[in-house]
């Protein structure tokens, strides 16, 4: 075409005013309301990002007193002095497949999920079986900082200072019958605000378990912060479990469910390829995965691999609730 | 552009722009790829993140080189058998980047767990088995190496590419842990385009058998149907 189709008035097509829209051309009001709310949460992303840059460099003040809005939070046991994972990073680079199963993609699915109201259902061989309010739960127990390695069955690794308080304080609260041999979780089920639910690509809602003495471990915490702040979204908001001598997908985030039982649970991975994930899914440098070497790892930030250690370097602790079992078998 | 409304002027301004306009696309991924390195945009594990877009866009132009002849089977398009070639290079490149990313950045050169890795992990086995089917065909793509072997060797040689684009998708299906969505859409491009090719060559086939056996016959006009029904594959070029 040689004419410039916006020369003025000089075509022999009726020209269209730019107010003159038909309705096909007008955006819904629903998709403007979201890209608001895009807009909104890109400030706010960047707002994050900012504070975690921040956060980052000045950690030496922020170790000193973990700021952020869960105010001053004593730390726990068992803490790593290794060097902490930039919160930008432990934010952005997630496996949860609930929101996609591209790392970037929980970061840019999960912000307008919604976490409150939230409760959590006990179920099962507990005294008095209930529906308890996040927020209730909050205020059963002091939190505490936990700053664990997270190793991932992917081969990399984190180190993460987790917010939350023992899973085992929890449990004796709710008290269990002698018949509750293994803790069933469940997590969120819910395709209109977890994108990724509505392809199949894992059964859902995932659901996960621990053997109860592992479940009443002093290790397990159930999470419900990191670097001091609620945590984000996409790292498992408003709950997660967190067991650090085991793979990461262990984790169950955003969880809705706890049923105490007598038998093994099932677990997500391991109904996806039982010969890959095992329900122990200890971390075990002398069992590879069948398709890629659990030797070594690399720890995001850094270029060479480490050697990865027996239980995530946590043996002395846990070793023994292993006693006696083929690991090689019970993987 | 409809083929009536291009000028001879415009057809050859087209086919001179046709190679550095693709190899200008080819290039974009590698771009991005420096470009996001330079602004720290590969995410936390940047070493993973380059490994697997160059892998993709390896098997990506694999299977666009792959597509040319089908094209042409299809619809009669010739305009990308003059870019094939360096398509076909470039999914060799990004492949190479691939697989020295793997060496240098991934494993550090840790020669024993290379070894290890390619000898024992299946996913590594038939990547690895691919890239070095794929580095007979780059050295032998030069209009030299064509004349030198002679057509039909070269042809044969050439071959290879199947094998290789069928090694990739595999070592895409194995790697991935659960998400089989864009493994899956590469296999089906490359089964469809395998489809193509092979009834292409089975009418070819039947045509040159139906020739042959009308051969003898000295007056083909009185071969009922002859010339009302030829063969389906007749008016297509292979």
């Amino acid at each position: 075409m040689t004419r410039r189709s916006d020369s003025v008035g000089a075509g022999l097509r009726p020209r269209r005013r730019t107010w003159n829209l038909p309705a096909s051309e007008v955006t819904p009001e629903a998709i403007y309301l979201q890209r608001r709310e895009f807009l909104s949460l890109g400030a706010a992303g960047a707002l994050g990002l900012a504070g975690a840059a921040m956060a980052f460099s000045c950690k030496a003040s922020a170790k000193d007193a973990p700021n952020g809005n869960f105010g001053n939070i004593k730390r726990g046991a068992f803490a790593t002095e290794e060097k902490q994972t930039p919160f930008a990073d432990v934010s952005t680079y997630n496996n949860y497949y609930e929101f996609g199963t591209g790392k970037g993609d929980p970061s840019d699915n999960a912000g307008s999920f919604r976490t409150r109201p939230w409760t959590i259902a006990f179920e099962g061989e507990i005294k008095k079986p209930r529906v308890v309010d996040i927020d209730e739960l909050l205020g059963w127990f002091p939190l505490e900082e936990r700053i664990y390695r997270m190793r991932c069955v992917e081969a990399w690794s984190m180190v993460i200072p987790w917010v939350g308080f023992p899973l085992a304080e929890l449990i004796k609260r709710l008290e269990p019958t002698s018949n509750a041999k293994y803790v069933a979780f469940t997590s969120k089920l819910d395709p209109s605000q977890m994108p990724g639910q509505r392809r199949s690509v894992l059964d859902w809602p995932y659901v996960e378990g621990l053997r109860m003495d592992e479940a009443m471990h002093p290790l397990t915490i159930l999470a419900v912060g990191l670097y001091g702040r609620v945590l984000p979204n996409q790292n498992g908001a408003p709950l997660r479990l967190v067991v650090p001598w085991k793979y990461g997908f262990k984790g169950i985030k955003a969880i809705v469910k706890m049923r105490f039982v007598e038998q093994e649970p099932p677990t997500t991975w391991h109904k996806m390829a039982p010969d890959e994930y095992g329900f122990y899914a200890n971390v075990n440098p002398e069992v590879d995965h069948p398709r890629w070497s659990q030797a070594k790892e690399r720890r995001i930030g850094e270029f060479l691999k480490r050697k990865t250690l027996p239980f995530n370097g946590y043996a002395d602790l846990v070793a023994s609730l292993y006693a006696g079992m083929d690991l090689r078998k019970s993987y | 552009m409809p083929p009536h409304a291009a000028t001879s002027q415009g057809r050859a301004r087209f086919a001179r722009a046709l190679k550095p306009a693709v190899f200008v696309v080819c290039s974009l991924p590698l771009a991005k790829l420096a470009l996001d390195a330079f602004r720290e945009h590969l995410t936390a594990n940047p070493i993973a993140e380059v490994m697997n877009r160059l892998g993709f866009w390896a098997l990506f132009l694999l299977i666009m080189s792959l597509a040319a002849t089908p094209m042409k089977t299809l619809f009669g398009w010739t305009a990308q058998m003059r870019v094939r070639r360096m398509v076909g290079l470039f999914a060799f490149s990004y492949a190479a980047l691939h697989f020295t990313t793997y060496l240098a950045l991934d494993q550090a050169f840790d020669l024993s767990d290379i070894g290890r890795d390619i000898v024992k992990r299946k996913f590594i086995t038939v990547g690895f088995a691919a890239f070095v089917l794929l580095v007979p065909l780059a050295v032998t793509s030069t209009d030299r190496a064509v004349k030198r072997l002679g057509f039909r060797r070269w042809k044969r040689l050439h071959r290879l590419v199947y094998v290789a684009a069928s090694l990739g998708v595999i070592h895409f299906v194995w790697r991935v842990k659960a998400d089989l969505l864009d493994p899956a859409i590469f296999g089906a491009v490359l089964l469809a385009l395998f489809v193509v090719r092979l009834s292409a060559a089975r009418r070819k086939e039947r045509a040159r058998v139906r020739a042959a056996v009308q051969a003898p016959i000295t007056n083909p006009s009185f071969v009922p149907g002859a010339g009302h029904n030829p063969p389906p594959g007749g008016g297509i070029p292979v």
